[in-house]
């Protein structure tokens, strides 16, 4: 759409870059640095027209280029089998890894942070995190079928926790709802580290058969290149250079203009049309316009193709005609394709746009000149080569060193500490530590948020919160289907960065076990502070390396992720969260293990061991402490624990299963007798006695690779068999108790159901309506 | 007429061979979501679905109608208010009024776009706690004589998911007085209100029985495994997933004739 107003731009041409060499320039205020800047002019061979400065900006930005974290990223890559690289696909690079699932199915999956967005801007912030990351799913070919969402806020009582709470939750729900994909669960974590800088990370899984998988890449001299979906309007101008790439500061203006606004339902029509489009075989290679847009599509698809692209800005559909070039290539305006399209194919393509009243324009074509050629109006306006800018940015060996600080840290354990004064013992202390525990902010039920979400949109949920991971049924012939669980501990990764990273995987692979599935890939979401601070950059360093050695060892690979840097408020960065992702496949849903007991009379079985392990736990956090070092990771506890969990649920030995994570036992019996409401009477002396810990730790130690499940009694010598012959710690502690209502642990005093439950429910309606 | 895309195949289930013949028609409009589920559920029922699409200008065969839920055009502006003008609408509307009154079914959206196109009377407004909620939902059915309620019995009661943002069902007193007198409130919300709806109203007919609106989903509940029971805490006892399968047997049943 050319109008009048466009026209009256003083375009800045590339023939007009190459004779006027000494026009300033802003790109500081795009967010280039002095050598970045100096780089562009070194590969172009003069200064960059405006909207050439505008491109490189956005996508040489930290969000963009991954320059401070490629380096390290590089690991994931490094670090694989060729066992792991069994099932995979599509790996790291594409817009999202595709896994095999075998029957001729692949599912595709990826963790994305919208952090910066959502603290500005918390609706529309977290609404289109959701938007992002289902494009990205589209993208390969697949149809979403589920998402999830991993949430850190600042403090529960804090004044602004309340507005970005209640912003990112309504968003989430208010976008995703209205797309029909089930949200099936996700994490709820408060921290005042979280004030400035909450974390709104968001998770797609699609499915599609093999033969549909789409790449992003334009090949084919001739072939055309059409923008679809919504129009390009002025909003999230500078979103991943200036928003998501820089540290908040309160001395500087608002950037709420510099966020995305949400359109679902026209995602939803986008979805629709997609997977038309898909069916119907009519596109070569399709893109998602997310971070820097158009600069971005474009740059990518040609970059990934085989040839160049050339492209006529003004045939953009603007929202506003009154934005320059640079704005256009920047926009980041949401529900947008970008896809390449066969001459033969072009009516075909219009005739879905058309029945799903879906705008589109014909930007251009797909050249063999390996250069990415954008014309306004007929003149050339960008002329780069387009691997330059997608691919070929600035790569920083960022300094970094353990922080002085780390050993002090790590010696103030919380075990004799000033907070760990008054530790709890009698029967009435315990029960009221109990109660705490469970009806504390970080442990409280999550029902308040995941009410305003629908779980059951697509009639294939076969598990959600709270569960110990989403299930999903991919092939309703078959019960194939998919478990996820998405996990992540900034307290044990800021104690201890490499172990931190591998028990936020260690926990997401043990939910998935837990589930029944047998975990097969991983996506992280790497939450960190500016790469710019040494200490930052180490915890960042730590934890890559911690993660792809444990991915190796666990045998699953990393198929795609995301890194989000810069979340820090001044100089205070939050605590480093490595947000890990693990798909699990379950050969029958049917088969899945919830979390919670019903059968009266069933044995309760603690597998694993318990040690003294309080430093960074929830206990501890509630006491006000962090110091010391996290639980310790046992990898191959944890996949023999995982072996134990996949055939129990296979061969139908065990009813029910969770896992013990953050509140270490107490958590998890009350989390499983609240599930179904059915009780149980334990006693822990055996275990206390082998394991050497007292009743206090033997509930709230956090130590890891263990699970509680209940066995059927026809079951019971089976069961302990397995464990036997595997050589894992197994005990049985206890029985469920369907009558009584409550929860009996020999020496705390008695539990009633009703009270846990209201204790648990209670927190968040407290804090937030 | 379009194809809607599923995920895996139709699950074969050993229901009553005379009701396959049952052709029901599933609307899609721009922004349906449930309308997969829908189908799932008349298939599930032992009929067969046919997708409809809201551009058609014919129903074609069908034998009945469904209207899923979803966020039609965005519900932008009133929810169900742009839908109404579907040119496929104008189509149900004749049929549900006709001699052959064509049962009509509106499930959340669906019931929503049944008043605007003042087949059903009153109107749906915004949830009185102002959020969307997603629930596993008490109801007792109230009629169990209307095309869609008849394998069930009067005064029932079912458990079936709710999910909705504006599902405030609100009418004049007259109207809802005689929505009472004449045996037409179908489903009341049982032990908690989730919306606000006057009088506990769930879900209500026309005058005939043929058309049925509710802001629950029975299309949630059909499949052990699949319904009520994932994600809800705090219910003892055996699961209840399956509590909505009877609104599709009963336009079957009452499709083919005759006694089951």
């Amino acid at each position: 759409m050319t109008t009048e107003t466009t026209k009256k731009f003083n375009i800045d041409t590339v023939e007009h870059a190459a004779k006027t060499p000494d026009t300033e320039l802003p790109w500081a205020e795009l967010g280039l640095k002095q050598n970045e800047f100096d780089e562009i002019v070194k590969v172009l061979g003069r200064r960059p027209t405006g909207a050439e400065l505008a491109m490189y900006s956005v996508m040489w930005s930290e969000h963009c280029s991954y320059k401070s974290s490629k380096n390290h990223l590089r690991q994931f890559g490094e670090k694989v089998t060729e066992e792991m690289k069994k099932d995979m696909l599509v790996g790291i690079g594409e817009n999202a890894g595709v896994t095999n699932l075998g029957d001729g199915w692949a599912v595709t999956f990826k963790i994305e942070s919208h952090n910066s967005p959502s603290f500005v801007e918390p609706y529309q912030g977290a609404a289109t995190g959701i938007g992002g990351i289902v494009r990205d799913i589209i993208s390969m070919g697949a149809r979403p079928v589920a998402v999830m969402d991993p949430l850190r806020f600042g403090a529960i009582d804090h004044p602004d926790t309340a507005r970005v709470m209640h912003g990112a939750v309504a968003g989430i729900g208010g976008y995703g709802n209205c797309l029909g994909l089930p949200n099936i669960g996700g994490e709820m974590v408060f921290d005042s580290v979280y004030q400035g800088n909450p974390l709104v990370n968001a998770l797609a899984v699609g499915v599609m058969r093999h033969e549909d998988i789409r790449l992003a890449n334009a090949s084919g001299k001739g072939n055309k290149v059409v923008l679809f979906g919504a129009r390009t309007g002025g909003d999230g101008i500078g979103g991943a250079s200036v928003l998501a790439s820089e540290s908040f500061d309160d001395t500087k203006p608002s950037k709420r203009p510099a966020v995305q606004v949400g359109d679902p339902f026209a995602e939803k029509v986008l979805i629709e049309c997609c997977l038309e489009l898909f069916k119907g075989s009519l596109v070569e290679g399709i893109q998602d316009l997310g971070a820097a847009g158009i600069s971005c599509a474009t740059s990518e698809l040609a970059s990934n193709g085989d040839g160049g692209m050339e492209v006529e800005l003004t045939s953009v559909l603007l929202r506003d005609p009154t934005l320059t070039p640079g704005e256009i290539l920047m926009s980041e305006s949401q529900e947008r394709m970008m896809a390449v399209v066969t001459p033969e194919n072009i009516a075909a393509f219009e005739a879905v746009m058309d029945k799903w009243a879906v705008e589109y324009s014909w930007l251009g074509e797909v050249t063999d000149t390996g250069r990415l050629i954008i014309t306004w109006e007929g003149e050339v306006i960008v002329d780069v080569d387009p691997r330059t800018v997608a691919h070929d940015g600035p790569v920083y060996d960022r300094p970094f060193a353990r922080p002085e600080w780390q050993d002090s840290v790590q010696a103030n354990s919380f075990t004799g500490s000033v907070e760990d004064a008054g530790r709890p013992s009698a029967p009435s202390e315990l029960a009221a530590a109990v109660t705490e525990l469970v009806a504390s902010p970080n442990m409280c039920s999550k029902d308040w948020i995941t009410k305003q979400y629908d779980r059951y949109v697509g009639g294939n949920t076969a598990m959600a919160y709270p569960d110990d991971a989403g299930v999903v049924r991919v092939d309703e012939e078959t019960g194939l289907g998919v478990a996820l669980a998405t996990d992540a501990n900034g307290r044990y990764t800021y104690l201890e960065p490499y172990q931190g990273a591998q028990l936020a995987l260690a926990e997401a692979y043990r939910n998935v076990a837990t589930s029944g599935a047998v975990p097969m890939a991983v996506s992280d979401c790497l939450n960190f502070g500016s790469p710019e601070d040494p200490d930052v950059m180490w915890q960042l360093a730590e934890a890559i390396r911690g993660l792809s050695d444990a991915c190796m060892e666990l045998g699953i690979p990393v198929t795609g992720g995301n890194v989000s840097l810069y979340n820090q408020t001044g100089t205070t960065p939050i605590h480093p969260s490595p947000v890990v992702a693990v798909l699990g496949k379950l050969d029958d849903v049917a088969r899945r293990t919830p979390s919670g007991w019903r059968e009266d009379g069933q044995a309760i079985y603690l597998l694993g061991t318990t040690a003294a392990e309080l430093d960074g736990s929830e206990w501890s956090n509630l006491r006000g402490h962090l110091g010391g070092l996290p639980p310790k990771v046992d990898l191959a506890a944890e996949r023999a624990l995982g072996e134990i969990l996949i055939n129990a649920s296979r061969d139908g030995m065990v009813d029910a299963a969770h896992d013990l994570s953050e509140g270490g036992l107490a958590a998890a019996l009350v989390e499983s007798s609240l599930r179904y409401g059915v009780g149980a009477r334990i006693a822990l002396e055996e275990l206390m006695e082998r394991d050497g810990v007292d009743l206090f730790t033997a509930l709230f130690s956090e130590s890891q690779a263990r699970a509680i499940v209940s066995v059927p009694r026809s079951e019971e010598v089976r069961f302990k068999d397995m464990c036997t012959a595997r050589g894992f710690a197994h005990l049985r502690i206890g029985v469920v108790d369907a009558a009584g209502g409550k929860l009996e642990i020999n020496g705390v005093n008695e539990l009633s159901l009703d009270a846990l439950r209201e204790a648990h429910e209670a927190t968040l309606p407290k804090y937030f309506g | 007429m379009t194809s809607i895309p599923l995920i895996g195949e139709a699950v074969a289930v050993a229901a009553e061979p005379r009701l396959a013949g049952a052709k029901i028609g599933v609307v899609t409009f721009p922004g349906t979501l449930d309308d997969r589920d829908a189908a799932r559920a008349v298939r599930l029922a032992g009929g067969t679905a046919v997708s409809l699409w809201h551009a058609d200008t014919e129903l074609g065969d069908v034998d009945a109608v469904i209207i899923p839920g979803g966020f039609s055009y965005g519900d932008y502006l009133r929810a169900g208010a742009i839908s109404r003008f579907a040119p496929l609408m104008s189509k149900i509307i004749d049929a549900a009024n006709s001699e052959a009154k064509l049962p009509v079914l509106g499930i959340c959206n669906g019931f929503q776009i049944l008043t605007e196109s003042h087949l059903l009377p009153g109107s749906m407004i915004k949830n009185d706690h102002l959020k969307f909620i997603c629930r596993d939902q008490t109801l007792r059915v109230e009629n169990a004589n209307t095309a869609w309620t008849v394998d069930y019995t009067d005064g029932q009661e079912i458990i079936v998911p709710l999910k909705n943002q504006d599902g405030q069902y609100i009418a004049d007193g007259k109207t809802l007085d005689a929505l009472e007198a004449e045996g037409r409130v179908v489903f009341r919300y049982v032990g908690f209100n989730p919306n606000g709806s006057r009088r506990d109203i769930a879900g209500i007919s026309n005058a005939a029985g043929n058309v049925v609106g509710l802001m629950p989903h029975p299309e949630h509940a059909v499949e052990t495994g699949f319904g009520p029971e994932v994600g809800l805490s705090g219910s003892a006892g055996a699961p209840r997933d399956t509590d909505g399968l009877g609104f599709f047997t009963s336009v079957l049943t009452k499709i083919v004739g005759g006694d089951k």
